[in-house]
This record gives structure tokens, C-alpha cells and sequence, in this order.
């Protein structure tokens, strides 16, 4: 038995930052995250573990990735603002295969938009905002206690495939406060131990597959294994090697670590699907809004169900696709002019009809909005 | 059974804080709550507003769309945030700030922040002032719950005060419903 609060999403990050083992955050405060930041300059220093205030966005990512090259598990949390100043080392942490959790806790955008006020519009960002081709893990929480649990997972999944994961939030679920349980004691939680060499350190090539998992042990730096980590393309040893082959090799092992394993990655929740004849799609802060609005139109007949993608990216295409030939019609609902789904419809590719009831206007949509949406896509349609 | 709950007025007079008092005190009743604000960019002034939804069952949607009990602590919070009440609505108005609420609904208006002041020596106390009154006049918490809620939350040395502020809102709500 746990300790039941009331708490934020933010601080439930914290928490579960902290519960995984994170020792290290750097960053720069900013609306609508920052109660994540001022909960890490609490509990940090209370666990043994360092917060830097850095000087900007840059810096506070620049430091996570420094932490995770020593063998400390590093965080890091931001707006869109923010969000867009931490592409560059973004890039490198997925080239160079460093952990690490970065928290983006959408606002309304572009530019400075709007602080306070809920949005979804960093989704494709969080996909393709450093450049080059790359990949990275994505997932996103609906409620207080999912906050917890999901940054858990991010540490996880950071450490199992050696790139950034991408915690994406949303003003709603940050900022509002609900019912968790807590354990007592984080003690005995998993706090998930990067792999590191077995080999002598004379023998250690810091990018070689030891093992056919796809993801190289990680030595801690001064731990007396040398390495180069570089931005550069680059075979290995870590250093740069631009042939043709070895940008291949390197470029198939960074994608298909997480290709090979996307039924360990991929995680969806499917809430009155059984039986359902349409569906909505909906993730983060903007689910909450569909359980009530599924809920609403069962009481008037209609089979609709929730199918909510918890990893946004890589994207649950096989779920989805599956789901097309289950249904007659899908919704998708999401704080933004139609990110998602785009995905969802190419995933789909025609077989049923997809519309979209997008929102973006500073608020979520209501239950009421939602079912009358849901019922334009059924034509009404009664059990 | 579902209450729901908005609690309005300006940034810095403790509304949020009173949100979330009230959403603790629902959870140690052993009931299920959720808080959520919403606030402009200003550290303080500008219109503020918290809600709070108190259910048995899980609660999903986060937002209120029709109050049930409408708190209301300045006249630009009564213009701004009463619009979707319905005739059943429950308006508690302060009387030093808000005139008129522009929707009809019953209107309960008590002297908040004067009580505040007048009990405790400050302004800053009319958010505890005004959560006693609103337990008192939904049944929404336990008393016990409330009170323990509120002490858990503000700070080492007030813990007197904020009794006096609490039982001083759940009175003036009583008078109102012995006049009644």
C-alpha cells in the first residue's frame, strides 16, 4: 500500500524521474513545464543528485548529454519554445546513441503563442525537428498517474536503445491535479542499468553490436574505457568514416534498433474497442476528452470506441492498419490543424473513411463537441 | 454523484490554492478529484480561475462546462466566468468586490474578505474564508477532511489562523442558511 496525493502531472514526472534513477537535470525554466524543473531542484539534491540552472535551452541539453556520457541518467524539460532550441544536440544525442529523457510540455505555438493554454502542436516536431534522418521514441501521458509511469518508461527505453525519448505532454495533463498512488519507498523500483562492456578496455569499440541487439554497451566516461563520440557519421570505433558502406551500416543499425523491437516500444490503449464499428483515435491531454465522449455515445447506441497510441512515434502503423479492417470510420481528434493524422490516414490508405476533429483554439474540446463530432461520422448511425 | 466547482477571481488572492484544498479534501473523504486552472501570463492581477470536479467514479474530462457551485471574487471574474452557469447554478459572491452577476442563478453574497479581515487581520486570508463557506454549502467535503486538507497545506505558523478563517466561512454560510 502506497501513499495516495493529489498531485500534478509535472510533479508526478519528478517523481518518477526520480523513482527510475535520474540523478542529473539541466534546463531552463519555462511555462507550462517549469513545475518540473523547480520539483528536480528540490528532489535532486535530496537523492544525491545534481540540478543545474543553465544559462539557456541549449546549455540545459548540452549538460544532460554530458551527465549520460559520464553514466549518469540525465533529464531534461521544456516548452515549444524551448523545445525548438534543443534540436541541434538532439540530433547528436541520436547520432552519437546517448540516453537521455527530454520532457516537452506543449503550449500553444508558434514562437512564444500562447504560455498557458493547451495545444498538441509540437507532434510532427517532436518527429522530424532536428534534421537529417533520424529516429527516436515518443510517448505521451493522459493522466497523473500515467505521468509517472510513462517517464519511468522513457528512462527505460532510453537505456535499452541508446537514444533520446521524447516524454510529450501537454499544458492539460502537466498542469492539472489527480489522484496517485505512490509507493513509500522507490527502493525497490527497477532503475534500469545501461549495459556497459564486459571486454578489457584495449578491446572496446564503443559502437560495436556485441550482442545482435543492435545497441552497443556504453562505457561510463572515466571509467578507463576510451572513446570518441563524435556528430559525425562514423563506423566502430566512433570515429568519422564517411564511405558510402559505413554510412549505411551506421544509418540500418540506427533505425532498425528500434525497428527490430517495435513490439516491445509500441504501446496503445483500447477502451470500449470490442465491439466497436467506429473509433477515435486521440492521445495526451486530448483523450480525456474522448473516454467521456465514447462514454456519452455508447449511452445513445453507438458502438464507437477509444484506440489511444501511447508511443506517438515510431508510429503504431500495424495497430492502426489493423484497426482499419476492424471498423467503419475513424476519428481522429487532436489539439492542432491534423498532425497524427495525417499518419493515420496514410496507414488506413482509403480502406475506411478518417476525418478529423481537430482543436486549436486555446482549449480542449468538451465531451458535448466531441459527440456531436462522433455522430456526423456515424450518420447517427443506432445498435 | 458528480460536484462540480469554479472558484474565480484575481491572480494572487489564493484561488488556485483553494482548488486544490478542496480536491484533497474530497481524496481523504475517499472520493475521487481533479484540479485544473487556468491563468494568463501575469504573475499576478489578471482574471483566474480553478476548477474542481469531486465524483465516486474516475473522472476523465478535467474541465468544467456548467458549474454547479460558482465562487466568484471580482467583478471582472463575474463577467468573464458566469456565463455557462445554469438556473441551478450556485453563485457565492464577495461582497467587496462583485455588483452585479450578470446571469441568473442563486445568488448567495457574503462578505468574504471583510470576514477575513475582520477575523483573522487579513485580506489573504478571504480564500479560506470562502472554502468554509462553500463546504458548508454544498456538503461537498467533511468538515474533518477540510480542515486537515487546509493544514496540511499552508504555511508552519498559520495553522491557527486558517482554523479561525475556515470556521468563520463555514458560519457565515450557516447564517445564510438560517435567514433562509
Amino acid at each position: 500500500m502506497g501513499k495516495v496525493l493529489l498531485m500534478q502531472g509535472n510533479s508526478a514526472v519528478v517523481e518518477g524521474a526520480i523513482s527510475a534513477g535520474v540523478r542529473f537535470y539541466g534546463g531552463y525554466p519555462i511555462t507550462p513545464s517549469t513545475e518540473i524543473a523547480e520539483g528536480m531542484a528540490k528532489r535532486l539534491p535530496e537523492v544525491g543528485g545534481k540540478f543545474m540552472q543553465t544559462e539557456d535551452e541549449l546549455a540545459g541539453m548540452g549538460a544532460v548529454i554530458g551527465a549520460s556520457l559520464a553514466g549518469v541518467k540525465g533529464m531534461t524539460a521544456t516548452s515549444g519554445p524551448g523545445f525548438s532550441l534543443k534540436q541541434e544536440m538532439l540530433g547528436l544525442a541520436c547520432s552519437a546513441e546517448i540516453p537521455c529523457v527530454v520532457v516537452d510540455v506543449q503550449r500553444v505555438g508558434p514562437a512564444t503563442g500562447q504560455p498557458t493554454s493547451p495545444s498538441q502542436g509540437d507532434v510532427m516536431q517532436t518527429r522530424w525537428g532536428t534534421h537529417g534522418d533520424h529516429w527516436v521514441i515518443v510517448v505521451s501521458p493522459t493522466s497523473v498517474p500515467e505521468c509517472f509511469d510513462l517517464t519511468r518508461r522513457a528512462v527505460e527505453l532510453s537505456e535499452t536503445y541508446r537514444c533520446p525519448v521524447i516524454l510529450l505532454m501537454d499544458e492539460i495533463v502537466g498542469h492539472m491535479r489527480e489522484r496517485i498512488e505512490l509507493p513509500e519507498s522507490y527502493d525497490d523500483l527497477p532503475k534500469f542499468p545501461r549495459k556497459v562492456p564486459s571486454c578489457a578496455p584495449e578491446d572496446y569499440l564503443a559502437y560495436r553490436d556485441v550482442d545482435g541487439t543492435k545497441v552497443p554497451p556504453m562505457a561510463p566516461f572515466g571509467s578507463g574505457y576510451r572513446w570518441h563520440v563524435s556528430g559525425l557519421v562514423h563506423d566502430e570505433t566512433g570515429f568519422p568514416k564517411g564511405t558510402p558502406s559505413a554510412t549505411r551500416t551506421s544509418q540500418d543499425r540506427l533505425r532498425t534498433k528500434l525497428t527490430d523491437r517495435l513490439d516491445d516500444i509500441i504501446m496503445t490503449e483500447s477502451y470500449r474497442m470490442e465491439d466497436a464499428e467506429y473509433a477515435v483515435i486521440s492521445y495526451g491531454g486530448a483523450a480525456r476528452t474522448a473516454y467521456d465522449a465514447v462514454d456519452a455515445a455508447r449511452e445513445q447506441g453507438i458502438k464507437v470506441g477509444l484506440f489511444r497510441p501511447v508511443t506517438i512515434w515510431p508510429f503504431a502503423e500495424k495497430e492502426i492498419a489493423g484497426l482499419s479492417s476492424k471498423v467503419k470510420g475513424i476519428l481522429v481528434h487532436e489539439l492542432n490543424c491534423g498532425q497524427y493524422f495525417l499518419e493515420v490516414e496514410r496507414a488506413v490508405h482509403g480502406k475506411i473513411p478518417v476525418t478529423l476533429y481537430a482543436k486549436y483554439d486555446n482549449e480542449s474540446a468538451s465531451p458535448e463537441e466531441m459527440l456531436e463530432e462522433i455522430k456526423k461520422m456515424t450518420g447517427g448511425a443506432q445498435a | 454523484m458528480k460536484q462540480t466547482f469554479r472558484f474565480s477571481g484575481t491572480g494572487g488572492q489564493g484561488l488556485i490554492t483553494a482548488g486544490i484544498i478542496l480536491a484533497e479534501a474530497a481524496l481523504l473523504d475517499g472520493k475521487m478529484a481533479i484540479q485544473s486552472q487556468s491563468y494568463g501570463p501575469e504573475a499576478r492581477g489578471g482574471s483566474s480561475k480553478a476548477e474542481v470536479i469531486i465524483s465516486d467514479e474516475a473522472i476523465h474530462f478535467g474541465r468544467v462546462m456548467h458549474p454547479e457551485t460558482l465562487l466568484v471574487m471580482s467583478q471582472e471574474a463575474a463577467d468573464k466566468y458566469s456565463a455557462d452557469c445554469t438556473p441551478d447554478s450556485l453563485i457565492i459572491t464577495d461582497s467587496l468586490f462583485v455588483e452585479n452577476v450578470p446571469v441568473s442563478a442563486h445568488r448567495v453574497d457574503l462578505p468574504i474578505t471583510r470576514t477575513a479581515v475582520s477575523t483573522c487581520g487579513k485580506a489573504l486570508f478571504a480564500n479560506i474564508v470562502a472554502l468554509g463557506a462553500v463546504a458548508a454549502l454544498t456538503n461537498c467535503v467533511s468538515v474533518e477532511s477540510l480542515t486537515k486538507a487546509v493544514l496540511d497545506r499552508v504555511p508552519k505558523g498559520t495553522e491557527d489562523a486558517n482554523k479561525k478563517a475556515l470556521a468563520a466561512g463555514i458560519a457565515l454560510a450557516k447564517g445564510v442558511a438560517k435567514a433562509a
